[in-house]
């Protein structure tokens, strides 16, 4: 019986191996995401060009320039004169403009000795796209507030991600949406065209234990998600920077926990769709979409409504990223997420059972 | 053990109020071609399913290759061999992967299967399209492929689901002279088809109505009793009086 068992497993890597372009596919856009997310998509604000308009180049407005030019998320793009404001951040030449007063030098040495308190720079930003002028206004100011006034008012330390990375933010989030692909959905739609095809009835004539067809099946992308998981933590470690103080084994074992909650996932899915179309939406429609909005991959939990919030609490990503998270980022080890591993211990055993009583029951 | 291979008493199953097998009773024989005949719908797959443990009856018993359908079904499967009117092989595998799949599948050894493997294709004169992906062999070509494979653990009872549906005459009187060469192997053969020439190939057909056997016997004496001139009008008559549409 051993036997039976190994020639499956052979046949379901032969099917896998054979199907060149899904493979391609599977590896890659793991890849493809951590690149995306890591480098180009980000909600970093990134070189924005920063036009200075000053009526006189005095030496406190070269410092504050200076300074400016040297920060990598500023480029600075020249003097500009009061009229040319306007034109520079409506053709996007600029997509923010500081101006300083005429008497900069002076108020700044009234305000440092605490006799004036009128604006001394004015910054005017191009609002479009909101997240990048609140980001830019903030560091514009932590900038020039240096030069304006020695002494700091607060003193703020990022814990953490001292840079602000958004790709450290990303990745535990990117690990939470590949796994579903690649185990949910190739399972399922890997069970559901045997049934699509006839080959499930052949099988179940068989004497091959129903559970072990099913077993035998998810073995093989095991197998293909934890490559998957090893591409995306080097990934992570070696071209992101992502700390992953955490302990690169708790981790990797709370993630083996993930893919047996996603196999799972897949083998329901299976159960209830009749076609291979129907797999892939439901996988898609229904699990993806809440990966994305639900699990504070994209949007922090607490920022959704109270009911989403409620809702968020069965996505099983949601408890994955957030360990991951706290694991990759904050360094805490396996031992401190236990809450979010007892929870996806219990998802994955209930999803399951019914899964697997669902599948005997479809036989009677 | 006794020439019976497959008996079966007041057979029945039941889906809520609807009686898809009403209370069949057949007996079949040690190397026999049984005909299993009925329109679509008649209960032909139910019946089917049941003789081979993939689905309870609902009352009744049978006895499949000597073992019963309600309590062995685990016997029963290693015991038989199916094939589905649908292509039951896997594309994108190759012939002799296929070969290997099933060898383990009913637990055969390596120098078995080898041996089996190698007798199989120079019986159908495939030996150079070993490893050649099933998926670009001629249909017809997949079918025979499929039933050899279908009986390479040697199996007491072959069950075939409208082995030939799709396939051109040519290829199905091929088909139908493996059939032959393994029954005189002593393989008995339950086939359903819904080609009545193929009927008349068979050692006995049983015809199926509504959930029942209207009616079981060689062909020619069925032809005789009906006043017949093929099994075509034999089993039109019988049709004809069917309450249960598609």
């Amino acid at each position: 019986m051993k036997q039976n068992f190994g020639s499956f497993v052979k046949k379901e890597s032969l099917h896998i191996l054979r199907d060149k372009r899904t493979m391609l596919v599977v590896m890659l856009i793991p890849v493809m995401l951590m690149t995306l997310f890591g480098f180009a998509i980000s909600t970093e604000v990134n070189n924005i060009n920063v036009a200075v308009v000053a009526s006189e180049r005095t030496d406190g407005v070269r410092d504050a320039v200076e300074r400016l030019s040297q920060n990598g998320y500023f480029t600075f793009n020249g003097y500009i004169s009061q009229d040319e404001i306007d034109y520079f951040l409506r053709s996007g030449k600029a997509g923010a403009v500081v101006v300083f007063a005429s008497d900069y030098d002076r108020r700044v040495e009234q305000t440092v000795a605490g006799v004036a308190t009128k604006p001394i720079i004015q910054l005017i930003v191009d609002a479009s796209n909101v997240n990048t002028a609140a980001s830019a206004t903030s560091y514009l100011q932590n900038i020039l507030l240096g030069t304006a006034s020695q002494q700091a008012m607060f003193e703020t330390r990022m814990l953490f991600n001292p840079q602000m990375r958004s790709a450290y933010n990303f990745v535990p989030g990117i690990m939470g949406l590949i796994f579903i692909l690649v185990c949910a959905m190739m399972t399922s739609v890997s069970i559901v065209r045997e049934k699509e095809v006839g080959t499930m009835e052949v099988l179940l004539v068989s004497p091959v234990r129903p559970v072990k067809i099913i077993f035998a099946k998810m073995i093989p992308y095991f197998a293909i998600s934890c490559i998957v998981l090893v591409t995306i933590m080097l990934l992570a470690r070696y071209l992101l920077g992502v700390p992953m103080s955490g302990g690169v084994g708790g981790i990797f074992s709370l993630s083996l926990l993930y893919l047996a909650l996603s196999l799972s996932l897949g083998l329901l899915v299976s159960t209830i769709a009749t076609t291979q179309m129907a797999a892939l939406l439901i996988s898609a429609m229904v699990m993806m979409m809440p990966i994305l909005m639900l699990s504070g991959m994209l949007f922090p939990i607490e920022n959704l409504p109270k009911f989403f919030q409620v809702v968020s609490n069965i996505v099983p990503a949601r408890w994955y990223i957030d360990a991951v998270r706290k694991m990759m980022i904050q360094g805490l080890p396996l031992v401190a997420v236990w809450k979010n591993c007892v929870i996806l211990i219990g998802m994955t055993v209930a999803i399951l059972s019914v899964s697997l009583k669902k599948f005997n029951d479809k036989l009677e | 053990m006794s020439d019976v291979v497959i008996s079966v008493r007041d057979l029945t199953k039941r889906f809520g109020d609807f009686t898809a097998v009403d209370r069949i009773s057949f007996d079949v024989h040690r190397g026999e071609i049984f005909g299993f005949l009925g329109a679509n719908g008649a209960g032909k797959t139910t019946a089917m399913r049941m003789l081979c443990g993939l689905s309870y009856p609902t009352s009744g018993s049978g006895t499949v290759a000597g073992y019963d359908v309600r309590t062995e079904s685990e016997q029963i499967k290693r015991h038989i061999g199916y094939m589905s009117q649908r292509f039951s092989l896997y594309n994108d595998l190759t012939v002799w992967e296929n070969i290997r799949l099933f060898a383990g599948i009913y637990g055969l050894s390596k120098t078995q299967t080898e041996e089996r493997a190698t007798e199989l294709l120079d019986r159908l004169n495939f030996s150079s399209e070993r490893n050649t992906l099933v998926c670009s062999l001629p249909l017809g070509w997949k079918q025979k492929l499929s039933f050899a494979i279908s009986t390479i653990h040697r199996p007491e009872v072959v069950f075939l689901d409208e082995p030939t549906g799709g396939v051109d005459p040519v290829t199905r009187r091929q088909f139908w002279e493996m059939i032959y060469e393994a029954a005189d192997g002593g393989t008995t053969i339950f086939v359903t088809t819904h080609y009545m020439d193929e009927a008349e190939y068979c050692s006995r057909v049983s015809i199926m109505v509504d959930g029942e056997v209207r009616a079981l016997d060689t062909p020619a004496r069925l032809k005789q009793q009906f006043a017949a001139e093929s099994m075509d009008e034999v089993f039109r008559t019988l049709a004809r009086g069917a309450q249960r549409g598609e």
